[in-house]
């Protein structure tokens, strides 16, 4: 068979054409799914942390809105230190993607921010303050760059943010069995119990190397073998809990949970 | 009818595209390590490779010769991206740990390899019987795999519990290496050497 200059380009050009409108139909109209599945993921893992839901157990969407309906969403003012409640229908606050913002963002500096690579975050956080009897505490968005990855997760004090209720990582591509155990279970089980921050907003709390645990009410033993990873876990910390981050907002935030 | 009985059903055992042609490794030591992400992954690939093959046959009279692996390339590719699309919709949880290796599915040889074998000489009707039985030849193998590496790994089977581990109060030392991927190569290996053993004609002429 011979084809001429004029039917490949021709047909290059369909069959692209054709392509590119199946796709991008299939994206477009599956986009509200996937978007609530996300919200969804990250509800869930606000309730995990919080200790509201078991770590295996997958709530229903319903489930995920009743208990939500205990957990106040406020945004933190990171320049002021302000909490205002958060309506998404009226704001559009989205921490991760203004951070590239220009106009929503802000720069960091200090050693802390350095350290957990973070160049820039968004001016406005989010922060979850849960009301639920008998279980309140006060959950903080936390990232910041691992070995390979960033790692985006949240940490959860009690309402006097002087003790660790728990800490979870969502999103990481660290090496799978070494950094990756960041997401293991019996790791995170340490952090319960720990000291938070002290009455100044000091962080306590810090991730040692393997083995070297001193103090087990302020230190948590390190991944073996992901020294990097282990430590990127405190740097983000502090500098979260800097007064570029919710450091400022953190007597606001305890007046607002008691 | 014997034929198309022929062509689904070789590539299962006899012309297997994992333990005969040793094509699609890189993701059957990526994704086995659960049984439930290897149910995703082989209901992803025989999707894609089902519709390509009949895609790619319906238009094999059509594509020029000069930029036909593109022209298969574009299918797939495309294909792929909806079956991503669709399991970030529908299976939010498995896509979230297939991540990147349902985009790998692009750069399964198995794929291409039978666009380009069998879709671009044959009628759409065989191609889509094709596709599906070396779909779920490469499916038979991965949940082989899986089967093995998460019993022997994690000592559960879909989730469930079957070896309680000493972590988690039980007996089972859990094995490393089949957590890791270098534990899905002992496996194919041995499925490859039970597999001739069965079928010496399999077995490659020495030399």
């Amino acid at each position: 068979m011979n084809f001429s200059n004029r039917y490949i380009v021709l047909f290059a050009a369909s069959l692209c054409l054709a392509l590119s409108l199946v796709v991008s139909t299939i994206a477009v109209s599956l986009k509200e799914t996937q978007d609530a599945n996300k919200l969804l993921d990250k509800q869930t893992m606000v309730l995990r942390v919080a200790g509201l839901v078991e770590r295996e157990e997958q709530p229903t969407s319903e489930e995920v809105a009743t208990y939500f309906e205990n957990i106040d969403t406020m945004v933190v003012d990171t320049n002021t230190g302000e909490l205002t409640p958060y309506d998404p229908e009226t704001m559009k606050v989205d921490p991760r993607k203004d951070a590239k913002a220009k106009g929503l963002n802000k720069k960091t500096e200090g050693d802390w921010a350095k350290k957990a690579a973070i160049k820039t975050i968004s001016e406005k956080q989010l922060v979850y303050l849960v009301r639920t009897p008998g279980k309140e505490c006060v959950v903080f968005p936390i990232y910041g760059n691992g070995l390979w990855s960033t790692l985006y997760g949240f940490f959860c004090l009690k309402p006097e943010l002087d003790e660790v209720v728990g800490i979870i990582y969502y999103e990481q591509k660290e090496t799978a069995g070494l950094g990756g155990e960041v997401e293991n279970p019996r790791w995170l089980a340490q952090w319960p119990g720990k000291k938070g921050l002290t009455a100044d907003g000091d962080l306590l709390v810090e991730v040692v190397k393997n083995g070297k645990v001193v103090d087990d009410t302020t230190q948590v033993d390190g991944i073996s073998g992901s020294t990097i990873t282990s430590v990127a876990v405190t740097y983000m910390l502090e500098f979260w809990f800097s007064e570029q981050a919710y450091g400022k907002a953190l007597d606001n935030i305890r007046q607002a949970i008691s | 009818m014997s034929n198309s009985k022929k062509i689904l059903v070789d590539p299962l055992h006899i012309n297997n595209p994992i333990t005969l042609q040793v094509l699609g490794i890189c993701s059957a030591l990526a994704v086995t390590t659960k049984l439930e992400i290897a149910f995703v992954m082989a209901g992803a690939l025989t999707f894609v490779m089902t519709s390509s093959n009949v895609i790619i046959s319906l238009l094999r009279n059509k594509i020029p010769p000069s930029i036909r692996i593109i022209t298969q390339l574009a299918v797939i590719a495309s294909l792929v991206i909806i079956a991503d699309q669709v399991l970030a919709a529908f299976a939010y949880q498995a896509s979230k740990q297939l991540s990147v290796f349902v985009g790998l599915i692009i750069t399964n040889c198995i794929v291409m390899g039978r666009a380009e074998a069998f879709a671009m000489a044959n009628p759409p009707g065989p191609s889509a019987i094709d596709g599906l039985g070396n779909s779920l030849g490469y499916s038979l193998i991965l949940i082989i795999v899986a089967f093995f590496r998460e019993l022997f790994g994690s000592g559960n089977i879909m989730g469930f519990e079957v070896m309680p581990t000493i972590n988690n109060g039980g007996w089972y030392n859990p094995n490393g290496v089949m957590v890791l991927s270098p534990g899905a190569f002992f496996i194919i290996g041995f499925i490859i050497w039970i597999q001739r053993w069965i079928s010496p004609s399999m077995q490659e002429e020495t030399n």
